[in-house]
């Protein structure tokens, strides 16, 4: 007899399921998703084989949302609701962002995050961040065949407290298991040293539409271990294409632009750059909507000349980074090259200069990102053999600290720190008899808490009242390995306890997050619009079916005025049921429902009276 | 396996409980460590809340040993040795000219914006530190004299404490 196998508890026998997980780049200007398939990664395209999907969200008038490629158009023609670069307002405040005047939107100024006015209503970057993260799961699962398990979402290694949860909750809204949000120049660094199989000093310079990123690695035997990150959440190649628009704008000697030719304007200023990545020179011609045009010709050198200052601001955060690991610039085995912005030659030559030595860019800077998200996802899901497993430690990119005394920020967690990391430090009171203690949680290095980043305020209460000094206030702060702080505070002495998960100012709380995927039940545009309509035309299918076979068997029920009226319902349904209308929809079936009430009432009434026919009332 | 909590920072990596360190067999004993309990190994399973305490203990453990300083603060703790004062600030009187003088030139350099003389200073500071370094091995690890070394680590914290002092000026020239 064959002896039956018995698995350790907690441990399948048999080969686990293959759980569907995708890596998501949630980029400023291009988004893409990417999977592991039969252990390679690759990205994800849509119906028309493209694979990066444009960061552009058209919210149009009368409803209805086009997005990516279908909303490029929309940039000209209704710029007011056609949101790019939306990455670039998460988890930020209105006086954070730069440039607000060659910007077409309307903005709001909210506590904490500020939100854009369109013509359906004021919507968060979240929610607009979320319509792109939506369309992307959409491919994932129409690809993959089945609903994701999980996804690793990447963020810009030098993204603070409050952008790290503004994408996490897009990610939620859109319907995601976040498994981990990963850094894009750590995800870079997968993907490239799983490749190469590297050993040594990386640096990964990251420069995207909007955000820029310097990580330096460390590769030993499978383990990535970030020693330092800087960056700058607001540098990127939008800000090369803002340099060719004041240009053209000094150059050109045009009158003040509408928001239609301010955009078209900028477009173009971008198509000049990239051509410039491969030519000496470059046509900046456009007619604008106001009849005046644009006929200019940039050199090469005149664009390198202009955005100067923008490659040596890249250089900062390099020489930052090199300083916390304690590195110099020859001790940097290779230099990573991510992000389309890298395309550009005179960032390329600036970094070999820096360096020593000429960068990598062998791998696609615009998917290298999701590609080693898409790695990290598979691993995070369990689908991978124990003995191919690699190690990312990364690391916490700004210190976090408390307000004390004066308005000074003292430091509880120091940047660089390994994550996962948590550290305590003790507080006491200040005054007599003190029984309540409020804290004041800060993101940054700078020693004014005036000048860090404000990520949230909480109360210690029920300390009991002791003499001034007395009391000892034990305040824990602890980052999750995706960057996410939580704190809490503790009277040691009688065990008062107070603790938080930090929310930014702008929080989204659970419930709100639960609400807005409430609303988006009834109103997206995407699945749920489509799913709701399919079940609508269904309906209505089978509500012609039924009159139909009601006319024709007892259509002498009713007088010639409500026959037409039925008629006339039920021709209009035909019409309507293979449009989009989901509403129309719903409103002709509750019409011809409505109609034909009494009609049903009087055929249930005959087909009793048949039943009853001939027969008393004791045989029933 | 999971990380056992009651260990001790040199018993959980295996490393003897001394000053003078081998980096590069710390770096492999922290590697191995987080292999297993890095939350990253756990995101598949249904509970993974409970693996956080492990990660987040290797973590300190290895911040504590890696630098010279902390690692010292560490020793003294475990041989008893009260640490309440050493927070760089307070310095035995016969180092505090010297620490005014260091103090002085930082200043000179972050307000000529001389960084040259940043960078002089952080080279000096490095040699300083490492006969610092050297003196407290000996303090520590041949003599076992704590309370002497007790000093010796609020001199090196000084000296960390100078070092983000100049990382910072330098760090505000660099644009």
């Amino acid at each position: 007899m064959a002896l039956l196998q018995i698995a350790e508890p907690g441990q399948s026998a048999v080969p686990h399921k293959h759980r569907l997980a995708v890596g998501i780049d949630l980029g400023t200007t291009n988004s893409l998703v990417a999977t592991v398939r039969n252990g390679i990664a690759v990205c994800l395209t849509d119906e028309q084989g493209r694979a990066l999907l444009p960061s552009v969200v058209h919210y149009r008038d009368g409803g209805g949302i086009s997005l990516g490629f279908d909303a490029l158009g929309a940039r000209v023609s209704d710029p007011r609701n056609t949101i790019v670069s939306v990455k670039r307002f998460m988890g930020r405040g209105l006086g954070d962002v730069a440039h607000t005047e060659s910007i077409p939107y309307i903005f709001e100024e909210m506590p904490g995050m500020l939100r854009l006015r369109t013509v359906q209503g004021s919507k968060s970057p979240v929610e607009i961040s979320a319509d792109l993260l939506r369309v992307l799961r959409q491919r994932a699962e129409a690809s993959l065949g089945g609903e994701l398990t999980g996804a690793v979402v990447t963020v810009p290694a030098y993204f603070d407290e409050a952008q790290r949860q503004a994408t996490r909750d897009a990610a939620r809204l859109a319907g995601l298991h976040v498994l981990r949000l990963l850094n894009e120049p750590t995800a870079a660094a997968v993907a490239y040293g799983l490749d190469n199989a590297s050993e040594g000093v990386y640096a990964v310079f990251d420069l995207g539409g909007g955000t820029f990123d310097l990580s330096i690695l460390k590769l030993t035997h499978g383990v990535f271990e970030v020693l330092a990150t800087n960056g700058d959440t607001a540098l990127g190649g939008d800000d090369f294409d803002h340099r060719l628009y004041c240009w053209a704008l000094d150059n050109a000697h045009i009158a003040p632009l509408s928001v239609e030719d301010a955009r078209r304007l900028l477009m173009a200023a971008r198509a000049v750059k990239e051509l410039l990545t491969i030519s000496e020179e470059a046509p900046f011609h456009l007619r604008l909507g106001s009849g005046e045009e644009v006929d200019l010709t940039v050199t090469r050198a005149a664009f390198f000349e202009m955005t100067r200052p923008l490659v040596q601001k890249t250089l900062i955060p390099v020489k930052r980074a090199l300083r916390d690991a304690g590195l110099s610039p020859k001790d940097v085995k290779g230099i990573v090259m991510v992000g389309g912005a890298t395309r550009m030659p005179h960032i390329q030559r600036a970094v070999a200069e820096f360096f020593g030595q000429e960068p990598l860019t062998n791998l696609d800077p615009d998917r290298v990102v999701a590609l080693g998200a898409a790695m990290q996802a598979n691993a995070l899901a369990g689908n991978r053999r124990e003995d191919e497993g690699w190690l990312l430690l990364d690391v916490i990119p700004l210190s976090l600290g408390l307000e004390t005394m004066g308005g000074l920020s003292e430091k509880i967690i120091t940047r660089n720190a390994t994550l996962p990391v948590a550290r305590a430090q003790e507080f006491t009171t200040f005054k007599d008899g003190q029984t309540a203690m409020s804290f004041h949680v800060v993101q940054g290095e700078r020693e004014l808490v005036s000048d860090c980043r404000s990520l949230a305020r909480f109360e210690l209460r029920g300390i009991p009242p002791m003499a001034a000094g007395a009391a000892r206030i034990r305040v824990t702060f602890q980052v999750d390995a995706d960057g996410l702080l939580s704190v809490s505070a503790r009277e040691t002495s009688t065990g008062v306890e107070a603790s938080i998960h930090v929310k930014p100012s702008y929080g989204l709380t659970d419930d709100e997050i639960a609400g807005m995927l409430r609303d988006g039940l009834e109103y997206a545009d995407g699945d749920l619009a489509s799913r709701a309509l399919r079940e609508q035309q269904v309906e209505a299918e089978r509500l012609l079916e039924a009159c139909a076979q009601a006319l024709s068997a007892d259509g002498d029920l009713l007088d010639e005025t409500e026959l037409s009226a039925i008629n006339a319902l039920i021709a209009r349904l035909r019409e309507i049921i293979g449009g989009h209308d989901a509403s129309a929809l719903s409103d002709g079936i509750a019409a011809l429902s409505r109609a034909t009430e009494d009609f049903a009432a009087r055929r249930m009434n005959r087909s009793l009276r048949d039943a009853f026919a001939g027969r008393s009332i004791d045989e029933l | 396996m999971s990380v056992d909590l009651s260990l001790d920072f040199f018993s959980l990596f295996g490393l003897p409980r001394r000053f003078r360190l081998d980096e590069e067999a710390l770096g492999r004993a922290w590697h191995t460590l987080q292999n297993e309990a890095h939350p990253d190994r756990h995101a598949h399973l249904p509970d993974s809340r409970g693996a956080m305490q492990g990660a987040l203990r290797v973590n300190e453990a290895y911040a504590a040993l890696k630098k010279p300083a902390t690692r010292a603060q560490y020793l003294l703790e475990l041989g008893g040795v009260s640490v309440d004062a050493i927070d760089g600030n307070t310095v035995a009187p016969e180092y505090l000219f010297e620490q005014l003088e260091w103090y002085e030139a930082l200043e000179e350099a972050r307000a000529a914006k001389d960084i040259g003389a940043l960078e002089r200073l952080a080279a000096r500071l490095q040699t300083q530190a490492g006969s610092v370094i050297e003196q407290m091995a000996e303090q520590i690890d041949d003599f076992r004299d704590l309370e002497k070394a007790a000093d010796t680590v609020r001199r090196l914290k000084f000296l960390d404490k100078l070092r983000l002092g100049i990382d910072s000026a330098l760090a505000a020239l660099d644009n």
